[in-house]
């Protein structure tokens, strides 16, 4: 293959201009205006004062934001690792198991993802209700019910969960992909040197699907570091600022606080983190 | 390989306990919108009351404006990439790739302060075209990869034959793209649907709210119980439902292999 079919054409820049334009003016123009924004104090309405890197040593030095990227880091547990250990062993035991029903059984796991944040999160809210769902069925077997997503020691793993919930779905499907492109006599092999399913599961499977991994670690921990909308309608960040992330700060100084050079730095923060944790994550599983 | 019975027994458990936690959300949120008493028309009542029929429409257009020009864009440029070699073209394709990994929340802040000072917020373009933007990118990525890999002797009959670039594009490339295309359209449509963050603060205007900006209004105002929150939601999830139960085999391809984007 190598390179693209076709004699040199200049031409090409005509068929790629109108593309260009819109994302020039609505995307790198803007990406350029986020890092120049960075630079400033300013209120969104009088005239801005330079303040050179001042908003990213802010980063490093408010304890609040410095929490928010904490509580980030928290959900990386539940949208990341959590999903990641539960896909591998669901979709191990199912790919070795040939059940009936599998098809099925993909398209359930994975219809939270195509179900639009805003009413997970509104469905989440209610479970989560003091006189919700959680609460019902803790209270049919003895246990104590409380308002999940107004308390202070749960409330951050209350949204983690809801996060869980809709990515374990594509990191199985992920997983079951990637798994059904192993040859069988590796399995057989397996097998005849007296393996295990542990044994086979570190010795085959988990070598085998090391790419589907790293896509599904890159997929879910930018979901994670991206947690606006669910946050936004389940917590707004509280309570106090126990459910607060960096993309929901954005939001919040950006257009509620009158800090928009702020928010602008934390912005090209996340982008920076998401770029760094893709090429990193690419770069492990490639090796 | 043989399964002993208990083995399967546990195998159809497993599948059982997650396939009702996956749904459990989802169910209960359809069993309070059609309770207690009014059933179906609690959904009239969300329609009138919730200003959904609005929303919806609202959504409608957005979907379709970001869907039909992300779509064409990214075939022309898709096109450019794939098939077309001319100065430059590495470093524009890796400028685009930029855009699948951004983060909205580090465009939003400085596009909405310059749209601003333009008199575009509070419009419908607003809405629209910093979506166009987003998925431009991944329709980019995606178009060149399907065209890089189609049949380049065919693109050599339909020269042979006479045909120009523009032709060879839309008569030849085009038409055995459909199911490459079809999983773009429904991506884009999906993204674009369930997209919360830009009309938020893009839109002011009631009348400029999309269906999920609209379901979170309505949720933070009316707090009297929740049958109509929940009907709203319903009619609000239900498109991209429909159009994924339909095509779910694309669908989920079309998610893993665009894996990159979000």
């Amino acid at each position: 293959m190598g390179s693209p079919p076709g004699e040199p054409r200049r031409i090409g820049y005509l068929y790629l201009l109108p593309a260009l334009l819109v994302y020039g003016l609505f995307l790198l123009y803007p990406l350029g205006r986020a890092v120049h924004l960075s630079l400033f104090e300013w209120d969104g309405i009088s005239l801005g004062k330079f303040v050179g890197l001042g908003n990213y040593l802010e980063i490093l030095q408010d304890k609040g934001l410095r929490a928010s990227f904490g509580h980030a880091l928290v959900l990386i547990v539940f949208y990341s690792a959590l999903p990641v250990v539960i896909g591998l062993a669901l979709a191990s035991v199912l790919h070795r198991a040939k059940v009936r029903g599998l098809g099925l059984f993909r398209t359930i796991i994975f219809l939270p993802q195509v179900v639009a944040m805003v009413v997970v999160a509104v469905a989440w809210r209610q479970i989560y209700s003091p006189d919700g769902l959680l609460n019902d069925v803790l209270r049919a077997v003895g246990l104590n019910g409380r308002g999940w997503l107004g308390d202070y020691a749960f409330a951050l793993p209350a949204v983690g969960v809801i996060g869980t919930w809709f990515e374990t779905g594509l990191v199985t499907v992920l997983l079951l992909a990637g798994m059904a492109r192993i040859p069988r006599e590796r399995f057989e092999a397996a097998r005849l040197d007296g393996a295990n399913a542990f044994r086979e599961f570190f010795a085959v499977t988990l070598p085998a699907v090391r790419g589907e991994i790293a896509v599904a670690v890159t997929l879910t921990v930018i979901a994670a570091l991206r947690t606006f909308d669910l946050v936004y309608i389940t917590t707004s960040g509280g309570p106090g600022t126990s459910t607060s992330v960096p993309s929901y700060e954005v939001y919040h100084r950006a257009f509620e606080l009158g800090q928009v050079g702020s928010a602008a730095a934390i912005g090209v923060c996340l982008t920076v983190l998401i770029f760094g944790i893709t090429f990193g994550v690419n770069r492990l599983a490639d090796r | 390989m043989r399964t002993s019975k208990a083995e399967r027994f546990g195998n159809y458990l497993l599948l059982l306990v997650f396939a009702v936690f996956a749904l459990t959300p989802i169910v209960s949120i359809l069993v309070a919108a059609v309770a207690p008493d009014k059933h179906l028309g609690n959904f009239v009542d969300a329609w009138e009351i919730g200003h959904f029929g609005s929303y919806l429409r609202m959504s409608v257009l957005v979907s379709v404006t970001v869907v039909v020009t992300s779509v064409v864009l990214s075939i022309l440029s898709g096109y450019a990439f794939g098939t077309m070699r001319f100065r430059g073209s590495g470093v524009l394709f890796y400028l685009f790739l930029v855009g699948i990994m951004m983060p909205t929340e580090a465009i939003v802040v400085p596009l909405y302060f310059d749209l601003r000072t333009l008199g575009l917020t509070d419009t419908y373009w607003a809405i629209a075209l910093p979506q166009v933007a987003q998925s431009v990118a991944f329709g980019t990525f995606w178009m060149r990869a399907y065209f890089r890999g189609s049949n380049r002797s065919l693109v050599e009959a339909a020269r042979l034959d006479g045909a120009g670039h523009w032709r060879t594009l839309w008569q030849v490339l085009v038409p055995p793209a459909r199911p490459a295309l079809v999983t773009l359209i429904v991506l884009v449509f999906m993204w674009t649907w369930n997209e919360f963050l830009i009309p938020l603060v893009m839109v002011t205007s009631e009348s400029l709210r999309t269906a999920p900006l609209g379901l979170a209004f309505f949720s933070g105002q009316y707090t009297s119980g929740f049958t109509l929150l929940a009907a709203g939601a319903v009619i609000v999830g239900t498109p991209v439902v429909l159009v994924y139960a339909f095509l779910q085999r694309h669908f989920i391809a079309g998610m893993l292999e665009g894996a990159v984007r979000e």
